[in-house]
């Protein structure tokens, strides 16, 4: 898998080459420049324009330093995209005292390269201490290598992984230009048409969906809405809405693909009941039929050995894989070492609705907290292991017996 | 955004029919002017200071409007959008400011002293009066496009130059990000702060960014002259207060400003203006004179009339609730203001508001009586 990366590109964009690969790029460079912009330059030293961040609460706002925004603030990638462009939505949304957001977005793949001075120390806070200058992340999509996907299903009602993928050359949700946007879609759209046998589908467009279509779609819990979150429109992704957006499922409803919403794809393998190896079988499965139809056409993902699959946010680099359940845990959530035994097994619990929603009665969406550092067979393992050994926490917990909180696993591979 | 063409001359390499925004569910001025061949002719253009035409258009193709009002849809970057993009901004300004032509002359009038009357209108049913503009600073670029740098040095001048004002303008600065607790209720209370835009129309154009950094209100002690600063315009400058007293509000409002504009000019940062388009704004329905003459005034019987809404077009008044733009009315008592920004001064506007309201009063006090008031009906003004 990793190999068929470093091959080299098929023509899209010669300048995405330049930051592909280790090591550190001597620039951005500036494609254009006029006087104007250059005297305006001068009256405005970046200290001028440096951010005022302290209320805030973001990963982005306890890295960027002004030496650092000053060696920055003038440079662009290939695209022109620039760091202001990258931190805004950081500067507009100074976080929350208990939830530390990451506060800075990428707009292309080379963001990664040329804000590498701030980009680092932020995917340094964010995925617990991982190193993309020295460290290496694995990517394994061998299903096969689960055990134990098969969770007691009167504990566990649903079973989903989600991960996105980026498509190499066109820049991503907070700097696409139309024309680029509805490139996605329809190399995506095209690609997956050639999906087959129990992957085979359709595709909504957001735009010409009917009204019956829709609630379909809602009623399934597959429908994503235009973001309303300021944390994505402050990083201009829903711009254009609904244009180039839409929703792609199999006729089985078991696979699901959003187009051009916070990432240029979202992949979505779920199923009602505990049969998590099944679903993760169809996620790796439909993911790499789904690259070979893009192959076929010369397109390729966003990826590099250092920081796995490119995506729009650095909390979703590496895997960007959460596998998750929705889980009844009526004795343990409110045993006082429910948090506990979460951290140590890395795990998080959602609400039902997903990010920042609350639970509803006893059932909790439980997933993985890490992204970087772990390949997808380990964290999906990791959810299993986790998942099982919390359903036997509940089930002592109904016979009266004591639980035993977990030794924490360790973060990743050095 | 600012500094750059930020992605401009990469999506060059895309065609016109490619780029071209999907506008067939949208009701605005820039959805009714901007066609494929104006598109192709401006995308690769840019002002001075980076800003392009889908900078210029963005609000508009991200918020398709309503199918009863008519939102403009366009934003300017800054002085040189409306030369630069005047293929796409003289049809929409055309269009929103009844037929205004490229070769039009705008007049300004801030001689209070040419208004007539305006100081009798009865407070028994003129509660306020309130008159206000836009002032952009010239050398800066406008809120939607200008850098953190930019919106500072701004804030930075209008509070030397407002600080520096006496007598009845004399006054304090109250910037929005270290505001006290207490400092908030009250100008709250006052009806005087304003909050972060919610709207989209404001956020698409990118005007709420760094909130709440170089945002901040001034006003005097009188708590009758009050400035917001970097808002939706660099400088909104209102005079206000309570009662029918219109003429007095807009003495302290034409001083005031020229007391302003005075010590800017001295920093060599004077007013953006043209002949053409007057006061030059952010979004094109402020040109002209910007401003926004008004009353509230208890209309309950009138308000009801069958030939309510053509009276107030024929006066070229518009009535909005007392909440403001987009909001209803509340016990009767509406919020009657000038429609027209460009194509005719201050004084004028301000005059269509005092003899508007006069006349509109009397025609309330008639129906009260019972009395009709078809022969009071104006001709269109």
């Amino acid at each position: 898998m990793a190999n068929s990366f470093t091959r080299m590109m098929t023509g899209r964009n010669p300048a995405v080459l330049l930051a592909v690969g280790a090591g550190s790029l001597a620039s951005g460079y500036l494609l254009t420049e006029n006087a104007a912009a250059a005297e305006r330059r001068r009256l405005y030293p970046p200290s001028a324009d440096f951010p005022d961040l302290r209320k805030h609460n973001n990963c982005m706002a306890a890295a960027l330093t002004p030496t650092i925004y000053a060696r920055l603030r003038d440079r662009t990638t290939p695209n022109n995209w620039t760091l202001d462009q990258c931190i805004q939505t950081g500067v507009d949304n100074p976080g929350h005292p208990f939830i530390k957001t990451v506060g800075m977005v990428a707009g292309d793949e080379e963001s990664y390269e040329v804000f590498a001075e701030l980009f680092d120390p932020v995917i340094k806070d964010r995925h617990n201490g991982y190193d993309p200058r020295t460290m290496k992340h694995p990517t394994d999509l061998d299903s096969s290598k689960v055990t134990s996907g098969m969770f007691d299903e009167h504990y566990v009602l649903s079973s989903r992984v989600r991960t996105g993928r980026s498509i190499r050359g066109l820049s991503l949700p907070p700097a696409c230009s139309r024309s680029e946007r509805r490139e996605v879609e329809r190399v995506v759209v095209t690609a997956l048409s050639g999906l087959k046998g129990d992957l085979s589908g359709r595709y909504y467009s957001l735009g010409d969906m009917t009204d019956r279509e829709q609630q379909q779609l809602i009623d399934e819990h597959f429908l994503f809405d235009k973001p309303v979150s300021p944390l994505l429109t402050a990083a201009g992704m829903a711009r254009d809405w609904p244009d180039a957006r839409g929703i792609w499922h199999n006729n089985e409803r078991n696979f699901l693909i959003w187009i051009n919403e916070e990432d240029h794809t979202r992949i979505i393998s779920m199923e009602k009941g505990g049969n998590m190896k099944r679903v993760f079988e169809r996620f790796c499965r439909g993911l790499k039929q789904v690259e070979h139809l893009i192959q076929e056409r010369g397109w390729e993902f966003m990826w590099n050995e250092r920081m796995g699959y490119i995506l729009t946010c650095p909390s979703n680099l590496g895997t960007g894989l959460r596998a998750g359940v929705h889980i009844r845990l009526p004795f343990l959530s409110k045993d006082p070492r429910f948090k506990k035994i979460l951290d140590n097994l890395r795990l998080q619990k959602r609400g039902t609705g997903g990010v920042d929603t609350a639970a509803t009665g006893d059932t909790f969406d439980i997933s993985n907290l890490d992204r970087l550092g772990k390949s997808e067979v380990e964290l999906v393992q990791l959810v299993i292991d986790g998942v099982n050994y919390l359903i036997e926490c509940e089930k002592r917990l109904e016979r009266g017996q004591d639980i035993k909180i977990p030794s924490p696993i360790a973060q990743f591979r050095k | 955004m600012p500094f750059g063409n930020t992605h401009n001359n990469f999506k060059l390499n895309y065609k016109v029919e490619e780029e071209f925004p999907d506008l067939s569910k949208h009701n605005n001025h820039m959805a009714k002017v901007l066609t494929k061949e104006i598109y192709g002719k401006l995308r690769d253009k840019q002002t001075p200071s980076g800003y392009t035409l889908d900078d210029v258009i963005q609000t508009g193709v991200d918020n398709p409007g309503h199918p009863f009002i008519m939102t403009v849809g366009c934003v300017a970057g800054d002085e040189e959008s409306y030369e630069v993009f005047k293929d796409l901004l003289d049809p929409v300004i055309s269009d929103r400011h009844g037929g205004y032509k490229p070769t039009d002359k705008h007049k300004t009038d801030l001689n209070f002293e040419n208004l007539k009357g305006g100081d009798d209108l009865d407070p028994n049913y003129v509660l306020s009066s309130r008159v206000r503009t836009g002032r952009s600073v010239k050398g800066f670029t406008l809120p939607p496009h200008n850098s953190r740098g930019e919106r500072r040095l701004i804030e930075k001048l209008s509070v030397e130059a407002l600080t520096s004002l006496d007598g009845e303008f004399k006054g304090k600065y109250y910037p929005l990000k270290s505001m006290t607790d207490a400092e908030q209720e009250q100008l709250i209370a006052d009806h005087f702060l304003f909050d972060k835009p919610v709207s989209p129309l404001l956020t698409c154009a990118g005007m709420a960014r760094d909130w709440p950094d170089g945002r901040g209100i001034w006003h005097n002690d009188n708590k009758t002259f009050l400035v917001w600063v970097n808002e939706e315009d660099h400088l909104r400058v209102i005079s206000m207060q309570k009662g029918g007293n219109m003429r007095e509000v807009f003495r302290r409002f034409c001083v005031g400003l020229q007391k302003i504009e005075e010590i800017f000019k001295k920093h060599n940062h004077g007013f953006m203006w043209n002949e053409h388009l007057g006061y030059i704004l952010t979004c094109p329905s402020n040109l002209g004179t910007g401003l926004r003459g008004g009353v509230h005034v208890k209309l309950p019987k009138l308000s009801t009339h069958a030939k309510f809404e053509e009276i107030l077009t024929r006066l070229r008044l518009q009535k909005r609730g007392t909440g403001g733009v987009d909001t209803a009315s509340v016990g009767g008592v509406f919020d009657i203001s000038n429609a027209d920004r460009l194509g005719s001064s201050e004084v004028y506007q301000v005059q269509l508001v005092v003899d508007g309201v006069k006349l509109m009063v009397e025609m309330e006090k008639k129906l009260e009586k019972g009395e009709a008031i078809d022969s009071m009906i104006p001709a269109q003004k």
